[in-house]
């Protein structure tokens, strides 16, 4: 509790949002956002993977090892799985609840938090992400299997669009839209310098296979796991080249998934929060964004690749997590709780 | 084939649809027309949409088995009951005499405790409940209402007269499903809703809202209401949201709420802003760690202060319970009389007090031909049907009783009314009960209708969700319909 109160009404009640609302609402948004990710990071590779007939065991094991790389989850997947192939990894990225960031977990997440605010979200939002978690829930790694994955996976990137549609038609443009949009571009974002990183864990066995046809295939996927290869190749109407890719999702200030283009989201949608008028940022979050999105306007692909593009790309992670947790911090605080399970008790006896 | 060529047998019970001499109650004959023309596999086609609907919409309860938990929909059967509009009339007037008592026998109790000194009711069965409060003599409450929100079960015996069995005078739960219901028989028949002229049970959430702005502190022109839940994990937290979102205010958990020199304040993003009315969906025992449980994690500390005070509302108030004693249930007949001196419109079930020493031997006596509960139990626990009940079980429960009689009361059993009910193969006759929700506030109020709860499983009395039962849409017809 706050040893003093600060003396309220800075809004009519109408715009006031509980902090609890509008921390589920932000991580509603983030998980759906996450779980059309992964489904698309998912495809891509193995439709990938099908085009690479020849593959042998151990380029496949190279492949899903770098995309589990990217993922951070490697230690965790090698606890619960012997061998890394299509379907192992389908299994963990889908409807292993151990893995956090599963499908299931991302959408099971999203349903829970949409179920605490469901008096606050639209009848359409909550219907379209209830329908999307009992259609996971009636199927498993093996029926997907049976049906093939590109629909299954479809499925799952219509319903995350389907969300967001119906966000944008049925929320109102309120604080809660603001956390909402905010929590999907700090994932969105998230997510762009992952699925680049993921060739970085691609280790080539020499020199020569650069510029081949695996190499460029293999950007080519990167694009498409970011929705990215029509855009690309609009923009620059010319081969995939990896350092244009590269620029192409960092720097891009028009395409909605490159990491400047959501920094420059949450960067408006964090000062709107924060309350950020000023030309001179008030707080650290909104001094890090900042500094973030200038980086991402001045900065050069050339200099980006000969400081590291891998280290790069780690480095603006951590500066993504850090603006979160701030603005979590500053606009829900809360006292230290009690456990899960003893107010879930409590709850149920009610 | 269609649907009512099937056999029904009507049994020795009073049948909500069909006359003894086998023949379609006046009032049900349209609905009867309407099956006559349906064939089973398009009956059937509606029922699982109407299921599937409630599915995707999440009007669900969660049973907690394993940590996602199992969401079930509280299963629906198709067949409404429906109650002409004379029988209605009759019944909204015993429901709205009944709870004017109760509100002034609370506030009696609460304050000059004058029905005690007249000994109407005995003393010591009041200071002995469970649920009286004594922390809250001598308080005025808000308008003087005690009970804002009241879901009182009637039952029909087999004479078809109605009955007061319980009167759920804290959280009574389950309007939800009375409006979700109808919305789904508005899907399932369009059409036959405007020949019936069934009259709406969507106000009730507006009548709710007036209620608790009614009690807010006048201090401003817009107060601001909430509803406090437990939590998500509450097996009624579909109905709290549901509320909430109806009414357009905001759902709080004990958490977001704090209490600053006896003021309510929520935890909002943009700092504290103070909360007017709460409409409480936790029990007397959680809601303030300060005061009633202190382990309660859902409460909020300062409430109960902020509330002496007259800084904030509470619905219900706290100590109502006292009332849903079930000892005290038995001289609510008598509590009518004495306030309002009229007779009561809706009577009690005969109930006999184990604390009375001529009764309880009775009991002792006859009590496999009895239905025993203990006073404060809910959800149909803690109690014996005497005659569905084995020796032992029976035995069982007299040595409980003599134990401590003050715990127990005795009815005579009713044999519930049966509504026509969509089982497996064909239509069987289940027992039913009526919820009628009724709101006091500047004026009473009773939602036309309710929710009729239905004991699916064959023979069964007990129409309580956790323990097999389903509801049906209930249908009051318009006058001169």
């Amino acid at each position: 509790m706050p040893a003093s109160p600060k003396i309220p009404v800075p809004r009519p009640q109408a715009n006031a949002m509980l902090s609890r609302v509008a921390h589920s609402l932000y991580w509603m948004s983030r998980y759906i956002e996450r779980a059309e990710n992964i489904a698309r990071l998912l495809e891509v590779n193995l439709q990938f993977i099908l085009d690479f007939r020849g593959y042998d065991d151990v380029h496949l094991k190279e492949h899903w090892g770098s995309i589990l790389g990217s993922s951070g989850d490697h230690e965790l997947f090698e606890k619960h799985y012997e061998v890394a192939d299509s379907r192992s990894v389908t299994e963990f990225f889908s409807f292993d609840l151990r893995n956090p960031n599963s499908i299931l977990a991302c959408v099971f997440a999203a349903r829970e938090n949409a179920r605490m605010i469901r008096d606050q979200i639209s009848i359409e939002m909550w219907e379209t992400i209830n329908e999307l978690y009992l259609f996971l829930k009636a199927r498993s790694t093996t029926d997907v299997w049976a049906a093939g994955p590109y629909e299954f996976f479809q499925d799952i990137k219509r319903n995350s669009h389907l969300f967001q549609g119906l966000t944008d038609s049925t929320y109102s443009r309120s604080e809660g839209w603001e956390f909402i949009q905010f929590g999907k571009f700090v994932e969105r974002a998230h997510k762009t310098t992952r699925i680049l990183d993921v060739k970085y864990h691609i280790l080539l066995p020499n020199a020569t296979d650069v510029g081949g046809a695996l190499d460029t295939a293999q950007w080519q996927a990167v694009l498409r796991s970011a929705s990215a290869l029509e855009a690309y190749r609009r923009f620059y109407v010319r081969e995939i080249l990896p350092w244009k890719v590269a620029e192409f999702l960092i720097f891009s200030d028009s395409f909605p998934r490159s990491v400047h283009f959501c920094v420059a989201q949450i960067d408006e949608f964090l000062r709107r929060i924060l309350g950020e008028s000023g030309a001179r940022p008030r707080t650290e979050a909104a001094r890090a964004s900042r500094r973030l999105l200038a980086n991402l306007q001045s900065l050069t692909i050339d200099e980006v690749l000969r400081d590291g593009l891998h280290e790069f790309l780690v480095e603006t992670g951590k500066t993504l997590d850090r603006i979160s947790d701030q603005v979590v911090q500053t606009t829900m605080f809360y006292p230290a709780e009690a456990t899960q399970e003893d107010q879930q008790l409590q709850q149920q006896q009610q | 084939m269609s649907l009512l060529s099937t056999h029904y047998d009507a049994g020795e019970f009073f049948d909500e649809m069909y006359a003894t001499s086998g023949e379609v109650r006046p009032h049900y004959r349209l609905l009867a027309e309407r099956l006559a023309s349906l064939a089973v596999p398009e009956f059937e086609r509606r029922r699982a949409a109407v299921d599937l609907a409630f599915l995707r919409r999440g009007v669900t309860f969660t049973v907690y088995n394993d940590a996602e938990g199992t969401e079930r929909i509280f299963p629906f059967d198709l067949i409404p009951r429906i109650i002409p509009a004379r029988e209605w009339s009759r019944l909204e007037a015993g429901l709205i005499q009944r709870i004017t008592a109760l509100n002034l026998f609370l506030h009696d109790l609460y304050h000059g405790q004058k029905i005690l000194k007249d000994k109407v009711i005995p003393a010591a069965q009041i200071l002995s409940a469970k649920h009286f409060r004594r922390e809250f003599m001598n308080f005025s409450v808000p308008r003087d209402i005690y009970v804002h929100i009241c879901g009182t079960d009637l039952i029909r015996d087999r004479d078809g007269s109605y009955l007061v069995l319980e009167d759920n005078l804290r959280c009574p739960s389950g309007v939800s499903y009375m409006i979700e219901n109808r919305s789904a028989m508005r899907r399932a028949f369009p059409n036959l809703f405007q020949s019936y002229g069934v009259r709406p049970v969507e106000g009730y959430s507006e009548e709710l809202l007036k209620a608790l702005l009614h009690i807010a502190p006048s201090r401003s022109d817009k107060p601001s209401v909430v509803l406090l839940t437990p939590g998500v994990y509450n097996s009624a937290y579909f109905e709290h949201c549901f509320l909430a979102r109806q009414m357009g205010i905001p759902i709080v958990e004990g958490r977001d709420l704090v209490v600053h020199d006896t003021c309510v304040y929520m935890r909002t993003t943009a700092g504290l802003l103070p909360v007017d009315a709460i409409y409480r969906r936790i029990d007397d025992d959680f809601l303030d760690p300060a005061v009633f449980r202190s382990d309660s994690m859902l409460g909020v500390p300062g409430l109960v202060a902020a509330y002496r005070a007259g800084n904030v509302a509470l619905a219900n108030s706290i100590g109502t319970g006292v009332a849903d004693d079930k000892v005290v249930y038995a001289y609510i007949p008598k509590v009518i009389k004495y306030y309002l001196d009229q007779d009561p419109i809706l009577p009690n079930v005969t109930t006999y007090l184990a604390s009375d020493p001529a009764q309880l031997s009775f009991i002792l006596e006859n009590m496999a031909g009895l239905v025993v509960k203990s006073a404060n139990e809910a959800g149909g626990y803690g109690m014996l049907i005497g005659p569905a009940s084995t020796n032992e079980e029976v035995a069982d429960f007299r040595a409980k009783v003599a134990a401590n009689p003050r715990n127990f009361i005795a009815q005579d059993p009713i044999m519930l009314s049966r509504s026509p009910t969509w089982c497996d193969h064909g239509f069987e006759g289940r027992h039913i009960d009526l919820r009628p929700y009724v709101l006091c506030g500047e004026k009473t109020v009773v939602t036309p209708g309710g929710l009729t709860r239905v004991a699916l499983r064959k023979g069964s009395l007990v129409v309580n969700s956790s323990q097999g039962g389903g509801s049906k849409d209930t249908w009051v017809i318009e006058a001169g319909k």
